[in-house]
């Protein structure tokens, strides 16, 4: 396992053409040890490029890659080894049984005998296979499949596991499931989650780094993405304070009622409204604000759709 | 040796589908009815296996990229090709570990025609040398075809495309030889005809000469395409 303090991806200058299609334009970006990081873009921005460079199954035109410590191009076997990747669409060998499969996969990654063993157990434990452990993977439905993926993935305990769209194509149900199981793997993992589904990210990440045709326009925790990327950002704001006590606090800070009127006063005097400010620098200031006029401050939190309004905001083109 | 981990799991999904069954059967069953229907068997009045290793050739032509077909355009369709090259594999184990999966399936391809020569050697006094010699060579010259139709099945996704390109590729190779004495052709390249003429060598040595050259034309044809076929999965990785 990496130290926490160090980054396990360091991506620079980063290029590749497809011909004359330009599809990577010099993006860079780094996954700290024990984040998961949300690689977000609309179809066609050279996310999955991007993530086929880091796992070694495209060279890139220019520009480095380091995993781990080490850089993808002339380490390429030991990478691979430290990688765990669920590629677009989860292709996995139908033909064969779930457990084969796994087997296989160990084998793969140089795992054998009791380790192998060992390994196989806990990826299906993690991934809840058990039902379908000796059934062929084209009988799985769908959902099982995926996890199939997921748990070739996880198998070798990979120091970075990299998710390129995990939940494509999954049912709603299944989507919740896959979405579960990949928290769950957050809490010990490094992660790059890939989507262009913005409550996918929201709700799985706590870095986004967002590529827009081939250029990284926005890269940091998911608060401050929401904010400085789009410009405006929505927050939530729980505050135990008077109607006027909070017009002052929104007026001084900026900030705008995103509601024609406080809702009523609960009893014990809470308010919760919507606000909206020109940047993150606007949240910092409310919360200074309710500092010093000694307000209770419970919550001021970016809302859900900020990302939303962020990719409304990305300039027109077409695929990258 | 990590090649005999993709040989193995090639090997074992050729027969994961009926086609594999279905290449098995044909072969054996148009090997043996070859040499006893349409054959002289019966008229030569000794226990020969000549003709039956002289179909071979044209045989090899449609089995070889039966084999071959699914193994690099079948990963590509499917998308598992991303998974396999992204597992920690040299290029090289996987390209070699495809190639002895499908060596391994023609060679269980010729235990089914071994009915064949026992039959011969019940009706006659069959000299096992030459047979032998014959199944030795069918092995060499079919790996050269499945290096042929391996390094074609990484050209393509599509099976079909892949077999085609592998009987017409295979179809040249052994009809080269009969170009070399066309008046048009130049005397320099009429001996290089000769000299890549997949036949020519094989009934040297299923005349029971196991002459060096004819083996290392064999194994240096294997070699080429397997390296052919290393240049065009790293190639890909820069298009």
């Amino acid at each position: 396992m990496m130290s926490p303090e160090k980054a396990v991806v360091e991506v620079k200058g980063l290029e590749k053409s497809y011909g004359s299609v330009k599809a990577l334009r010099g993006i860079d970006f780094s996954v700290p040890a024990g984040s998961v990081l949300g690689f977000l873009g609309p179809n066609g921005a050279g996310k999955t490029t991007a993530i086929k460079i880091l796992t070694g199954y495209l060279a890139a035109d220019a520009g480095t890659v380091e995993v781990c410590g080490m850089p993808v191009t002339t380490a390429s076997l030991e990478v691979k080894r430290r990688v765990g990747y669920l590629p677009e669409n989860n292709p996995v060998y139908l033909d064969m049984r779930v457990e084969d499969f796994l087997k296989f996969t160990a084998r793969a990654f140089h795992l054998s005998g009791a380790q192998a063993k060992a390994s196989i157990e806990r990826a299906v434990m993690q991934t809840g296979l058990q039902e379908v452990f000796r059934r062929n993977i084209s009988e799985c439905s769908k959902g099982f499949r995926q996890r199939v993926g997921l748990a070739q993935a996880l198998l070798h305990d990979p120091d970075l596991l990299i998710l390129d769209e995990p939940t494509n194509g999954l049912d709603p149900l299944q989507v919740v499931e896959m979405r579960a199981l990949i928290r769950d793997l957050g809490r010990t993992k490094t992660i790059i989650i890939t989507s262009h589904v913005l409550p996918e990210i929201e709700a799985l990440a706590n870095r986004v780094v967002l590529i827009h045709q081939g250029r990284k326009v926005a890269d940091g925790p998911m608060a401050s993405i929401a904010c400085n990327g789009g410009g405006a950002c929505i927050a939530r704001l729980t505050i135990g304070a008077t109607e006027d006590q909070l017009i002052t606090l929104l007026e001084d800070a900026d900030a705008m009622l995103l509601e024609d009127r406080p809702a009523p006063f609960e009893e014990d005097g809470m308010q919760s409204v919507l606000v909206e400010v020109d940047s993150c620098d606007g949240l910092a200031r409310i919360a200074k604000g309710a500092a010093e006029a000694e307000l209770d401050l419970f919550e001021l939190a970016p809302q859900s759709g900020t990302l939303e309004s962020l990719f409304q905001n990305l300039p027109p083109g077409g695929a990258a | 040796m990590r090649s005999l981990l993709i040989a193995r799991r090639e090997f074992f999904a050729t027969f994961d589908a009926p086609t594999g069954y279905v290449i098995l059967a044909m072969f054996s069953a148009l090997a043996a009815a070859l040499f006893f229907l349409t054959g002289p068997f019966f008229a030569l009045d000794e226990a020969s296996l000549r003709p039956f290793f002289a179909n071979m050739p044209w045989l090899l032509v449609m089995l070889a990229p039966a084999i071959t077909m699914r193994l690099w355009a079948e990963e590509r369709r499917s998308g598992t090709e991303e998974l396999l090259l992204t597992y920690p594999f040299r290029l090289r184990e996987l390209v070699v570990g495809k190639f002895l999966g499908a060596w391994a399936v023609l060679a269980l391809a010729l235990v089914f025609t071994l009915a064949v020569p026992i039959t011969a050697a019940s009706l006659g006094d069959l000299d096992w040398g030459p047979v032998i010699g014959g199944y030795l060579s069918v092995l060499l010259l079919g790996g050269a075809s499945l290096a042929i139709g391996l390094f074609l099945s990484a050209c393509t996704d599509n099976q079909i495309v892949a077999w085609l390109l592998g009987a017409v590729v295979l179809l040249t190779f052994n009809l080269i030889g009969i170009a070399a004495t066309a008046e048009a052709i130049p005397p320099a390249l009429g001996r290089l005809f000769l000299a890549l003429d997949f036949g020519i060598h094989f009934h040297a040595i299923t005349r029971g000469v196991i002459d060096l050259g004819n083996v290392a034309f064999y194994l240096g044809v294997t070699a080429f395409f397997l390296c052919a076929n290393g240049i065009v999965l790293e190639r890909r990785r820069w298009a």
